[in-house]
């Protein structure tokens, strides 16, 4: 029914090329979440799914229909802003009947969605109250009331949360988490906050400058990033990152970082003096005798979070890293630590910045 | 020191400025109430029980002539500043909203009628009206007001649509309002006091011009009060009573109107409608 599949969409302003060519098949009642940096043309795809810019170039299909030259209501769509975009002087009943009063339809179909939203969204006792009147909170909930009684094939939200502070942003989350649940529509999310990318996504795409760099799972992207890109984006703190360079003696290829940690190699697509990017995740980093290779570094600085402590270091040679520490007696500032990783958790990512697959041994 | 004289010392020019802007209305407010000999035996005191008198009133008021003034000024006005409220907001929307062929230049030229004064047209304006039989109609007058306001309102309204978030738009089109309606129910209310302002802006000088309706309207059908008062004020001998007592009179309706929109001019834009 509502399937969503973009081909080749591209889109300029002027002579800015802001999305190049980005393709993607989304399946009916799947939530799928757009994570990247700020300006990397999220909301762009986002407008030109609702049908609020046209595209350069491309063709979007929602459901069997190729919506191109369609306008937004007639997409079946509904958009929740970040901020909100209620009608200020209208009530919260009014607000969410507006566009359903231009549409034609009848009275009762209208107050039943109507009680429908009120009841999910728990709207009861605000339903008389202009917007002004609410907390930002509130006003979220009725900007998503107002796109549950259109009954959209497709649900699209441009950072929904981000005007909210820290603790109605989670409540807000798992709002929207258990709304998806309930309705089973296809929901397109926007956002640049991690946590809720990795929380509410059936699949998360990674965009970078107007390009998709991975489609994937959540856990899939965490333990698989695609490349370099993805491997620094997804994960908090990010993944530590070491140029090394590939020797060859004998059978064995090595790679070694300017630090001298050195790991034996594998892949077909690896030679000899390349350049590789060796990546490890905070939390993958091993303290003390391991039967793994190991290098030393010195502690600069603690954060220490409870459960867990974030040792900020630097190796010999003065590369930052970061290591995750679990337990309460952590080293000191100063302090030299042992660090290792196991090979499993080690990432390789080639001269091009894709990754190598079951590269280190 | 200096920070307590500057609102001090801003507070003296005001209210000095209110003073000399007020006077002259205070004059003939007060003198309209008084006889003739007063008016000019003591014409800046204020009418006593010896000296009050109507007189200036009842014969305006009994004037059926000031009646049809009164009428002609009050439609003129009102049917110019609605159009140029409307077709103003329309078109700073238009010009704001849509991107089309010629739009920037057609910005560009109604920019022009703000530095240009109209009168600089009066000739031409003259021929037109003529050739098109409009003369000494009140039709005439609207027209030309109409031009006359449109440019600032466009200008004043454009920069309070720039302010508006574009995302209520964006939210009413996939909420499937028609176009039309997104102007006129979404973004119009939005617009109350600069519309206000600008009705403010329009009106007074459409009440107060004497120029285009000596100039095309001069018959005694579709004369406005500013020049029917001009009948009072003869060659020889001029019935002050009466002029002061029209003139009073032509005040009430500018301060009406003012009175009606200052409460909007009062009030956020968008309270509520973004964070
Ligand atoms: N209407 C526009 N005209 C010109 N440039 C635009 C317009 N809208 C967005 N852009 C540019 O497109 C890029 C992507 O913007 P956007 O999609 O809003 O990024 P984000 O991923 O933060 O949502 C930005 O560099 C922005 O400046
Ligand atoms: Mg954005």
């Amino acid at each position: 029914m509502a399937r969503l599949n973009l081909d080749q969409v591209s889109k300029s302003f002027g002579t800015a090329e802001i999305l190049k060519a980005v393709s993607l098949s989304i399946e009916d009642g799947e939530f799928v979440v757009l994570v990247g940096p700020s300006g990397c043309g999220k909301s762009t795809l986002l407008r030109l799914i609702a049908g609020l810019d046209p595209m350069t170039s491309g063709t979007l299909q929602i459901g069997d229909r190729v919506v191109n030259d369609l306008a937004p209501a007639e997409r079946k769509i509904a958009m929740v802003f970040q901020s909100y975009a209620l009608y200020p002087h209208r009530n919260v009943r009014d607000n969410m009947t507006f566009g359903l009063k231009f549409s034609g339809m009848k009275k009762d179909e209208i107050d039943r969605r109507v009680a429908e939203a009120t009841r999910m969204l728990q709207l009861g006792e605000l339903l008389e109250r202009k917007p002004r009147d609410l907390s930002g909170g509130q006003r979220q909930r009725v900007a998503i009331g107002r796109a549950i009684v259109r009954e959209p094939d497709v649900f699209l939200f441009d950072e929904p949360l981000s005007n909210l502070d820290a603790a109605l942003r989670v409540s807000t989350r798992v709002e929207i988490a258990r709304l998806h649940a309930m309705l089973r529509a296809t929901m397109i999310y926007v956002t640049h906050d991690q946590t809720e990318a990795m929380t509410l996504a059936d699949r998360i795409v990674v965009m970078n400058k107007g390009r998709i760099e991975q489609v994937g799972a959540p856990l899939d992207l965490y333990f698989t990033p695609a490349n370099l890109f993805v491997a620094g984006f997804i994960g908090s703190p990010g993944m530590n990152l070491f140029s090394a360079h590939l020797t060859q003696a004998a059978e064995t290829l090595t790679a070694t970082t300017g630090f001298g940690y050195a790991l034996p190699v594998k892949g077909a697509t690896l030679a000899s003096a390349a350049s590789v990017t060796i990546g490890i995740r905070p939390e993958h980093v091993l303290f003390g005798e391991t039967p793994y290779q190991a290098f030393s570094a010195r502690v600069d600085l603690v954060e220490r979070l409870g459960e867990i402590s974030y040792l900020y270091c630097a190796t010999v040679n003065g590369t930052p890293l970061i290591a995750e520490w679990r337990g309460r007696h952590t080293p000191s500032v100063g302090d030299t630590v042992k660090l290792s990783a196991d090979p499993g958790t080690i990432h390789m990512f080639g001269a091009d910045g894709t990754r190598v697959p079951d590269a280190v041994r | 020191m200096s920070r307590r004289f500057g609102p001090a010392a801003v507070h003296v020019i005001l209210i000095a400025y209110s003073l000399i802007a007020l006077m002259p209305i205070l004059l003939v407010v007060m003198n309209s109430f008084k006889a003739r000999k007063a008016i000019f035996g003591a014409p800046l005191a204020l009418p006593s029980s010896e000296t009050f008198s109507l007189i200036g009133y009842s014969k305006v008021l009994g004037n059926s002539n000031v009646g049809m003034f009164f009428f002609n000024s009050v439609s003129v006005t009102l049917i110019s500043m609605a159009s140029v409220l409307l077709f103003g907001a329309m078109a700073a929307w238009a010009l704001a909203e849509y991107r089309f062929k010629g739009s920037t230049l057609l910005a560009l030229f109604l920019s022009i009628g703000i530095m240009v004064p109209i009168r600089l047209g009066s000739i031409s304006i003259l021929h037109t009206m003529v050739s098109l039989d409009l003369i000494n109609t009140r039709l005439a007058l609207i027209l030309v007001y109409t031009a006359q306001g449109l440019p600032m309102a466009i200008f004043i309204l454009s920069e309070f649509i720039s302010q508006i978030p574009k995302d209520l738009r964006d939210a009413a089109r996939c909420d499937g309002v028609p176009e039309i309606a997104i102007f006129f129910q979404v973004i119009a209310p939005l617009l109350r006091p600069a519309i206000a302002t600008v009705a403010v802006f329009t009106v007074v000088p459409i009440w107060n011009d004497l120029w285009f309706p000596l100039l095309l309207a001069p018959g005694k059908e579709t004369q406005t009060i500013t020049l029917g008062i001009q009948q009072f004020i003869g060659q020889y001998v001029t019935d002050w009573n009466s002029v002061l007592a029209a003139l009073s009179v032509a005040i009430l309706p500018v301060i009406a109107i003012y009175l009606i929109f200052s409460r909007q001019l009062i009030g956020g834009l968008t309270a509520g409608a973004v964070k």
